[in-house]
């Protein structure tokens, strides 16, 4: 392929370290959202939304965001079967807490080491699925790990003498906090119906994921995934190890996935392998896209975003339509709205917008420049008409360190 | 049932559904051979094929007003049977050559993963269409065939063998429709144009060859084909629900892969394999993991010989 001349406009796009009043902006939104994110709770009791009960699952959902962003957006690779490593996880801890587990009568164990053991178990799955499949091109890569997601729910569902099929497993150990009680520190579980606290235990889980990831992201090994991204053929030439780079980076997504499925489990108290199916990869995959793939706070910002419009927006948005209905009282129209139920069409809209950005701005809301950069690139190689100094600079300095 | 006659019924069943898996499987193949995209929305036109013929089959024996399709006079039985295949064809055409259109043709030039990004949220479009349209309920789908055995009451043979008129029909539908795409592409100027524009896009386009309409044309062909598996599927496991098309659309696909991708021959010898290792399993194992073997077997086949069965390695560009 040859390569064509570099155009002067793209150039201007890629500024390196410049602080456009772009970016400025940009970063003061996240800042503020996330802020906002952190003292949600404040808010919801002190306006009186009442919407603590679905923020636990959103923010499980944006810990999944983030994982699936490790393997997607740093290093490239599309995993479809992403929910099979979010079951995985659930499933080891519902098996190393649940009294009615099949290793109840040998070993028990608490609700962290449990988290910490499904971490492991859901890197080890991936390094199983992996190891094979690495190797092959993206599309193909996409087709096994989704084949992969509709085995594992299936092998779960089929396995009913240990895992209870479709009944589900029930109930499953729950982290504890410690409590200040007179003066002493107690040590307690938290109970089902506090969402206060499973908010702050998943958001400071959150938060140390998203400090690790940031941190990865920034080292030598991020820096490896994403020459790997842009173009495997240089990166190799540079002296990365493509399997075992891919590898680490799917290991690592799916293992962020496994703790997500203990939290999940642990939540809501019952596991069944219903709640893992494709729906949830191609949710997380539209989180991740609509953010700005390849990058931690849009993906964050998108996770959040969606998981709000995906609990909470559907049905309360079928709430003012009927009491809108009932408040006109018009012959025709309030039957027809009384019928609209939006949470019908909520999967939906999750196709549309994949489709709608990735024909429009697959770099997503708040694009990771580089990824903008390769997306919008003429030709199928990507790297052939951008401005080269840029993109070829940030690959071998990656390498260089 | 004696061993030999049970291993006739087992691929009696796997070659009749495996008839239907080529069909789908056709429509992968053909978009793989000529923009290397896994048409991913593939397998949910294909249920939308078999929503439209349950669609056309309710209305006809409700505007007669019969209970059940079987009770209509034969000719008109004939009639709404070769009606629903068709009008289900142009239906499924015209959708896929639109989802081509929406979202695929604005991305041919990127990078691979975006337009299987944008595939897959056709799908899942597709699917949530087919849920609104036809609830989430596992549908129905009215005899349209009588149930003749054909050993025992036409031939009137003893034996434990059961071969319906519907088996034969599946068969006799879907082969002559594979063999009409293979002279389609061999021998007419517009499937020359299809395997010009697979082999070499640039230089078909400086021949003269309408690229875009080319492409479409792939789409309408592949449409056509999913829409008669879908009322073909309807017909002869006499259901219709929402998410055939995904669980349906592996099975394709893993055929595809299996015969080699790109190549006609090649799905039509995947698809039966398909459907003869499906029927294989539900006899020896359980149905329920009928699905987990076959994707399995998807795995497999892509990690040790992702050229497939009579893959060329012209499909190898890129």
């Amino acid at each position: 392929m040859s390569t064509a001349a570099a155009k002067p406009a793209s150039k201007s796009r890629l500024r390196r370290n410049g602080q456009t009043p772009g970016t400025v902006f940009r970063n003061a939104f996240l800042v503020t959202f996330l802020i906002l994110l952190a003292i949600y709770p404040l808010l919801d009791r002190s306006l009186g939304f009442g919407k603590m009960g679905s923020f636990p699952a959103i923010l499980i959902y944006t810990l999944l965001a983030l994982g699936l962003n490790i393997v997607v957006g740093f290093a490239g690779l599309l995993d479809l079967g992403y929910a099979a490593f979010f079951a995985i996880g659930g499933y080891t801890a519902a098996f190393l807490t649940s009294p009615i587990s099949p290793l109840a009568p040998y070993f028990q164990t608490n609700f962290y080491v449990a988290m910490t053991l499904s971490f492991i178990t859901a890197a080890t799955f991936g390094v199983i699925l992996g190891a094979p499949t690495l190797r092959l091109r993206g599309d193909y890569l996409a087709i096994v790990t989704l084949a992969f997601g509709e085995i594992v729910p299936r092998v779960f569902l089929n396995l009913d003498k240990w895992t209870y099929g479709s009944k589900g497993m029930n109930p499953i150990g729950r982290p504890a906090i410690p409590e200040l009680i007179d003066g002493q520190i107690a040590v307690r579980e938290i109970t089902n119906s506090n969402q206060l606290e499973w908010y702050y235990v998943i958001f400071i889980v959150g938060c140390l994921s998203v400090f690790a990831i940031y941190r990865l992201a920034n080292s030598r090994i991020g820096r490896a995934w994403m020459a790997m991204r842009e173009d495997e053929l240089a990166a190799s030439a540079m002296g990365i190890d493509l399997v075992q780079t891919k590898l680490l980076a799917f290991a690592m997504g799916a293992s962020f996935s496994g703790f997500a499925g203990s939290l999940w489990a642990s939540m809501l108290q019952v596991i069944d392998p219903f709640q893992f199916d494709f729906t949830i990869s191609i949710v997380v995959l539209s989180m991740i896209i609509l953010g700005g793939i390849g990058n931690l706070w849009g993906v964050i910002f998108g996770a959040v975003v969606l998981g709000f419009y995906d609990r909470i927006l559907t049905q309360d948005a079928t709430n003012w339509i009927h009491s809108f209905a009932q408040a006109v009282q018009l012959p025709v129209v309030t039957d027809l709205l009384l019928q609209v139920d939006l949470s019908q069409f909520k999967y939906m809209i999750f196709g549309v917008a994949l489709v709608i950005l990735m024909v429009t701005r697959p770099e997503g809301i708040f694009p990771n420049r580089q990824r903008a950069a390769e997306l919008h690139a003429e030709g199928p190689e990507g790297l052939d008409q951008l401005g080269e100094d840029a993109l070829v600079d940030r690959t071998l300095g990656g390498v260089r360190a | 049932m004696q061993l030999h006659e049970e291993v006739l019924q087992v691929l009696l069943i796997g070659i009749a559904n495996g008839a239907i898996v080529a069909l789908v499987a056709l429509g992968y193949t053909l978009v793989y051979g000529i923009i290397e995209l896994i048409n991913f929305a593939h397998g949910d036109v294909f249920m939308l094929g078999t929503m439209t013929a349950l669609t056309l089959i309710t209305w006809i024996t409700s505007t007669f007003g019969v209970r059940n399709p079987l009770h209509l006079p034969p000719p008109l039985l004939v009639l709404s049977i070769v009606g629903m295949l068709i009008v289900a064809a142009m239906v499924c055409a015209t959708i896929n050559v639109l989802i081509e259109r929406i979202a695929y043709r604005r991305l041919r030039n990127a990078p691979r993963l975006a337009p299987l990004i944008s595939a897959i949220g056709m799908s899942f479009i597709l699917i949530n269409v087919g849920l609104i349209w036809k609830s989430p309920r596992q549908l129905n789908f009215p005899d349209v065939i009588p149930r003749i055995d054909i050993f025992q009451d036409i031939f009137g043979i003893k034996t434990g063998l059961l071969l319906t008129v519907k088996d034969v029909i599946v068969v006799a539908l879907a082969v002559p429709l594979m063999i009409g795409l293979q002279l389609f592409v061999q021998r007419t100027r517009l499937g020359k144009a299809m395997r010009a524009t697979a082999q070499d896009r640039d230089a078909a386009s400086m021949m003269g060859i309408d690229i875009n309409l080319t492409i479409a044309l792939t789409f309408l062909i592949g449409g056509l084909l999913a829409g008669a598996a879908g009322s073909i599927y309807g017909m002869y496991n006499n259901s219709a629900y929402f998410l055939q098309g995904f669980r349906n659309g592996l099975y394709a696909f893993t055929a595809a892969v299996m015969g080699g991708i790109g190549n006609i021959q090649g799905a039509f010898l995947g698809g039966m394999l398909i459907g003869i290792i499906a029927a294989v399993s539900d006899r020896l194992l359980d149905p329920r993991w009928t699905e987990a073997v076959v994707f399995a077997l998807l795995v497999v086949v892509l990690i040790f010989k992702p050229t497939g069965l009579l893959g060329e390695e012209t499909t190898e560009r890129a």
